[in-house]
């Protein structure tokens, strides 16, 4: 199964060859791959260790690991509040809307706010990485 | 009691409702048939070929992802118990925030057709397709058996017929047309199926919720009091409680059905599934993107669905329905669009379980025959179109064991049997997706562990639990051998399996294999290779 998974890779690596140089990273740093890619496909070794891709891996889990314990301590803090705080969350603030429905409204909210600034992030600081990771291997962009 | 029973379905008009119904049918067949042109490859069958549109198949996740227990079982919940049925729709939607965040993109990039390739890239094949499979066939069938359970239930209030042989007749009609969607479309059919639906469904919820706004002066405060007046719980309908907040446990039991709910849904293998049916990673993420935008909408309108129910309907006609809570939003419909919008929304109801249970089928296929078949039978040297005949077998067998399971589940308790197949999904597979793409040390015994700890575990959980004895509730009801007291065992079984991956991967003596875990990261990330 493996193998047949890698052949789309192997295929592309080849036909890159012809046409579009691999770039190699600036001087003083090493390159991120040999330049013709060996025919068993990209060397995900290199690739894995090279500091274009370790930019990414971090860049990606800084925002995506804080943002996710963010939102589900938010979520559970309602949740506690819903289960246990009953007084607080049956005060009125506006009519008959009371906290707790001002309060999981704004669960709402809050999930389209991730929604937004995840996707604004991974527009402006992980997709030119991962095309920059990907020119590197010599495979083009998607 | 019983006049309003009598009113509520001899209001309804069966003629109008099996004629909606049909129209809906007719109208996606012909659209499955245009759309099968050519279905004879695997990554056809398995994956439409990966043709569609971030929006289009973020269109087509709400579709698979609004059941009937989303649209009948939040809107009932809330007319009845209240505030706390609220909490239903706040956890759906919450929830692909983890998807969107830690999931569908990577998920992408690493697999083909099933979990089973995301989850068995860097492991030993057999043992771990294997555990996939079973926990794919496992979440999908309660998934299946709840769906097909309420439809038994909404027959009974939309068509009039309350003879059990002509539910089961009725189930079982349902069932056909549903795995003939499967086997005439495969993935491209059962797409568009989802599309269709999704858009029809949201657009009924929002046109319900602005009239139903409307009727009180665009003013959500005073349908909110109407909503308390009518009910027997008064002013403590608004408030957070109602149905968990008597006792200790029922408390815990509320925050173990919200872990439940935010972790599962990024489990579910039919919604993981979907995400193959794009071209890249890129479209992944905007499918999501638009799934959650359409569940925005649809559960913002079941807030005012929920309490408009209370208020125009009320917890007493409702209860005595033949559909108990499940048919708050049809005599909803009844009562403020007549005959012709009860049938329309019925149609919906319907077409919501139709849709689901194909979109179940089609997970359940693929994965008996791309893991099971395929790699563990024929050790990934399978001829495709073998494969994809398998695949069809299987939608055949699964759909007359959905049937079945439907006609014995009809009348059980239909929210309980969903939520479980978020607990099983979020304890099986959840712990392990996450450490196989995040934890670098993961290896095939800590995998095996996460999945078949946690299943068991939240199986064994629910069979001690009040759900299945010891309480008027319960299924069964005569003997009483329960000793977890939780209905639901998320909050137990949920760090059970996180637990069980983490010690298997550190008591094994195998280690994870440095190339694959290369490979599966750079892949994940870059989609390199993919």
């Amino acid at each position: 199964m493996q193998y047949a998974e890698r052949s789309p890779a192997a295929r592309n690596a080849l036909e890159e060859t012809g046409r579009i140089p691999v770039l190699f990273a600036r001087p003083g740093e090493h390159p991120v791959l040999p330049a013709p890619a060996a025919p068993s496909g990209p060397d995900f070794d290199r690739i894995q260790h090279s500091p274009e891709f370790l930019v990414l891996r971090r860049r990606l889990r800084r925002f995506v690991f804080p943002v996710s314990l963010l939102f589900f301590a938010w979520y559970m803090t309602y949740v506690l509040l819903a289960a246990y705080a009953h007084d607080f969350m049956s005060r009125k603030v506006v009519g008959q809307i009371n906290v707790a429905i001002v309060l999981g409204l704004l669960q709402f909210v809050t999930t389209i706010v991730i929604t937004m600034v995840y996707l604004r992030f991974a527009r402006r600081r992980i997709d030119p990485q991962v095309a920059y990771v990907r020119r590197l291997a010599g495979v083009e962009d998607q | 009691m019983t006049t309003t029973v009598a009113a509520g379905v001899s209001g309804s008009d069966p003629l109008v409702n099996t004629g909606v119904f049909a129209l809906f049918v007719a109208i996606t067949l012909f659209v499955v048939y245009r759309a099968s042109s050519r279905n004879s490859s695997t990554s056809d069958y398995y994956a439409a070929g990966s043709v569609f549109t971030g929006r289009q198949n973020g269109i087509a996740l709400s579709g698979d992802f609004l059941s009937a227990a989303s649209f009948l079982g939040i809107a009932g919940a809330i007319a009845i118990h209240g505030y706390d049925g609220f909490l239903y729709s706040i956890g759906f939607l919450v929830a692909w925030l983890v998807d969107l965040l830690l999931i569908a993109e990577l998920l992408r990039n690493t697999g083909r057709f099933t979990m089973g390739d995301v989850l068995s890239f860097r492991m030993k094949q057999r043992p771990v397709r294997a555990a996939a499979a079973t926990s794919t066939l496992v979440i999908s069938f309660f998934y299946m058996l709840a769906q097909m359970a309420g439809a038994g239930g909404l027959v009974a209030l939309l068509l009039d017929i309350h003879g059990g042989f002509m539910q089961a007749l009725v189930i079982g009609v349902v069932g056909l047309i549903m795995v003939l969607y499967v086997l005439v479309g495969g993935m491209k059919g059962t797409t568009w199926v989802q599309i269709i639906k999704a858009t029809i469904l949201i657009l009924c919820a929002a046109l319900m919720t602005v009239f139903l706004l409307g009727k009180f002066g665009f003013s959500f405060s005073n349908l909110l009091s109407a909503a308390a007046e009518k009910s027997p719980m008064g002013e403590r309908l608004l408030e957070p409680g109602g149905q968990y907040g008597a006792t200790g446990t029922s408390k815990l039991d509320f925050v173990s059905l919200a872990v439940a709910l935010v972790l599962g849904a990024a489990a579910l293998p039919h919604v993981l599934m979907r995400f193959y049916t794009v071209p890249n990673s890129r479209e992944a993420r905007r499918s999501v993107v638009w799934a959650t935008a359409c569940m925005f909408v649809f559960y913002l309108c079941t807030l005012v669905i929920g309490f408009g129910a209370a208020a125009l309907v009320g917890p007493d006609e409702i209860k005595g329905a033949p559909g108990g809570e499940n048919s708050a939003a049809p005599l909803l419909a009844l009562h403020i669009g007549g005959t012709l919008l009860l049938g329309i929304v019925s149609a919906v109801a319907f077409a919501t379980i139709l849709a689901v249970v194909a979109g179940l089928t089609i997970t359940a296929s693929a994965s008996f025959a791309h893991d099971v078949y395929a790699n563990i039978f024929k050790r990934g040297k399978a001829d495709p179109a073998r494969e994809v005949r398998v695949a069809r077998l299987t939608a055949v067998a699964v759909g007359v064991l959905a049937i079945a399971g439907g006609i014995l589940a009809n009348g059980q308790n239909v929210a309980f049997l969903v939520a479980l197949a978020f607990a099983v999904a979020a304890s099986a597979n959840l712990s392990t997706l996450l450490y196989t793409l995040f934890w670098k040390r993961f290896n095939t015994t800590g995998t095996l562990w996460a999945i078949y700890g946690g299943l068991i575990a939240c199986l064994v959980l629910v069979f001690f639990s009040p759900v299945m004895s010891g309480f008027p509730d319960s299924i069964i009801k005569d003997v009483d051998f329960h000793w977890f007291p939780l209905k639901n065992p998320g909050l137990a079984s949920i760090p059970f399996s996180f637990l069980c991956g983490f010690l298997g991967t550190m008591f094994s003596r195998s280690k994870a294999d440095p190339k694959l875990q290369a490979e599966m990261e750079v892949r994940s990330l870059t989609g390199i290779g993919s």
